[in-house]
């Protein structure tokens, strides 16, 4: 009975995340979609926390220590390398505000001397 | 009283920790909703950061926590690799950096599913749901870590762009290693518990993401990384329901959601079909149709000079830019913007036109022009970009040749039939940067270069994009 309710409340989460992720992500302009792309790629990273739960437990052996330690750091490059990547994609979009309207005032202005 | 200091008690207590987990989760959902807009996509991804750190920290709360060393150096190992892999990864490079990452990814999905297999006895104490959802994450993840990692090595051009296959047996192979991984999983979950047979079913799906991915032409491979997240995602999640770990369920299924979404709206920009795609076969047709219009048309192609060029520019009163991925791999993108600011002074509009899969990602082609500070209003997407090429007097294509090609609107027999393109040859006069006439990615001619306005400049498109500035200095 315990495992069955378990089951079904995990279920239930599952299926409810699948329609926030379709909801949340239904409208991105297409320019963000390599930042979105690495983003989410990002948050997948978080398998990382099934590999510290495992390696907590006792009754590991060598081998398993091997593997789990392989998955930690794999897990954490997922999330490190992720995020940090995508930060650097965005920060080239940050700076756009200011800089486009000042260049096509300049621009205008040009073009107005320029005949 | 024996009872532990209030202090540990709460920061060890499972409904604590569970609320952490809740906290966690909000925020990468917050995260995700600042990363589908322009203005609070950097926020967005912190948030998103914030409440990775979050879950970490909550699992290493657990009171069953242990083995600090282990946990110490596999994450010291995590961030010695990822920190300057992510910091110095140029941004032309990032498409095959995103696939790494994912495939890192799903290793770590079945060597989670493995340390299972083997601490549980071969699942011998847990619920057969356990079992099942464990042995999907492990097939999944270990699909997807080979499987970004062909894409890693094609787009990184260690292995060839090129599909390689087996032709028709391809699809039966396929076939026949899914229902062989597939056999063994059901095998295992229904009480066998030798640890061959697990390594086995590990072969299986390995050897199944390398014969998913092989076969695929490198046109389609962004199509190929988002989907291959979309399973990473979903393996997580499923490594979430087998460990009763909610955060991993909802991160991972959020993932495995939105990766679908990305992978058919990218699909769609190019026009094709997610099953397509998988079932490989794109590229070796058109290579051969290719070959036959080079004979054709050959002759008929006019070459210009950087001088002619800056004239033709110099003179005209609105100019498009039509970059493509060969700007990319040249690093031109700091010489076109130069280029065009020149052009701007002597009073020529400027537009650059974006096709949704210029580059090799969507959107990679606007990482790439921001970083070279175009301003974003020049920027115009492709439908907007196809009304404005009747007024347009040059065209300047660099490095871009599919997503040109007319053949996508004339020729039903091409591969690319149907796929949107940039309707260059629209306007008055077409200059091509291009290395040489070789065909693009996909491996197909374009008819653009025979027709009778377009003209051809041969060279890296870095040098002859300087060469046209230095030119038009001149005038």
């Amino acid at each position: 009975m315990i495992l069955a309710s378990t089951l079904t409340t995990n279920l239930a989460i599952l299926v409810l995340a699948g329609f926030v992720g379709f909801v949340v992500i239904s409208k991105v302009p297409n320019t963000l979609h390599t930042p979105l792309m690495s983003g989410t790629n990002a948050i997948h990273g978080i398998v990382l926390l099934g590999g510290l739960l495992i390696i907590g437990l006792s009754g590991n052996g060598t081998f398993n220590k091997v593997i789990l330690v392989i998955a930690i750091a794999f897990g954490t490059i997922n999330i490190v390398g992720g995020f940090l990547v995508t930060d650097r994609m965005l920060e080239m979009f940050k700076s756009k505000p200011k800089s486009p309207s000042g260049a096509v005032k300049d621009a205008e202005a040009k073009k107005e001397k320029a005949p | 009283m024996s009872a532990p200091p209030l202090a540990t008690s709460f920061l060890h207590n499972q409904n604590f920790l569970d609320v952490l987990y809740i906290v966690a989760f909000s925020l990468f959902i917050q995260g995700l909703r600042g990363l589908s807009g322009p203005r609070t996509a950097v926020r967005g991804n912190r948030t998103a950061a914030v409440g990775m750190a979050i879950a970490v920290i909550a699992t290493l709360l657990n009171p069953n926590e242990g083995n600090w060393g282990l946990i110490a150096l596999g994450m010291a190992l995590g961030v010695a690799v990822g920190v300057p892999a992510a910091r110095q990864v140029k941004m032309t490079a990032m498409p095959q950096m995103v696939a790494l990452f994912n495939g890192v990814g799903g290793g770590a999905v079945f060597l989670i599913s493995w340390a299972e297999f083997r601490l549980t006895d071969g699942y011998s104490h847990t619920a057969t749901y356990i079992a099942i959802f464990s042995l999907f994450a492990a097939i999944v993840g270990s699909v997807s870590f080979w499987g970004s990692n062909i894409a890693f090595g094609k787009l990184q051009e260690i292995l060839p762009g090129r599909p390689i296959s087996l032709g028709a047996a391809q699809q039966i192979v396929n076939l026949v290693l899914l229902i062989l991984a597939v056999a063994a999983g059901i095998d295992i979950a229904a009480g066998n518990h030798s640890e061959l047979l697990f390594i086995g079913l590990l072969v299986c799906a390995a050897l199944l993401g390398n014969a998913v991915v092989l076969p695929i032409g490198g046109a389609d491979m962004p199509v190929v990384i988002s989907m291959l997240n979309a399973f990473t995602g979903l393996s997580a999640a499923a490594t979430g329901i087998a460990l009763n770990n909610t955060a991993l369920i909802v991160a991972g299924m959020i993932v495995g959601a939105s990766g679908s979404i990305l992978t058919n709206l990218m699909a769609v920009a190019m026009n094709r079909s997610i099953p397509a795609i998988v079932a490989g076969g794109f590229g070796g047709g058109g290579a051969i149709e290719g070959a036959q219009g080079a004979g054709e048309h050959a002759g008929t192609v006019r070459s210009t000079s950087a001088a002619d060029a800056a004239i033709q520019l110099a003179y005209a009163s609105r100019v498009m830019i039509v970059p493509g991925y060969g700007m990319a791999v040249a690093q031109a993108q700091h010489a076109v913007a130069e280029l065009t600011k020149e052009l701007q002074k002597r009073g020529v509009e400027i537009g650059y036109a974006i096709h949704p899969v210029a580059g090799r990602m969507p959107g990679h082609m606007n990482v790439l022009l921001a970083e070279a500070d175009v301003p974003y209003d020049q920027l115009e997407e492709m439908d907007e970009a196809n009304q404005e090429f009747a007024r347009t007097d040059v065209s300047l294509v660099i490095g871009a040749n599919d997503v040109t090609n007319p053949a996508a609107k004339n020729t039903p027999s091409s591969p690319i039939y149907g796929m949107p393109i940039l309707e260059v040859s629209n306007s008055h006069s077409v200059i091509v940067i291009k290395r040489s006439m070789n065909p693009g990615f996909a491996g197909i001619e374009n008819e653009l270069y025979y027709e009778p306005e377009t003209t051809m400049l041969f060279g890296d498109a870095k040098s002859a994009v300087s060469e046209i500035t230095a030119e038009l200095a001149q005038i």
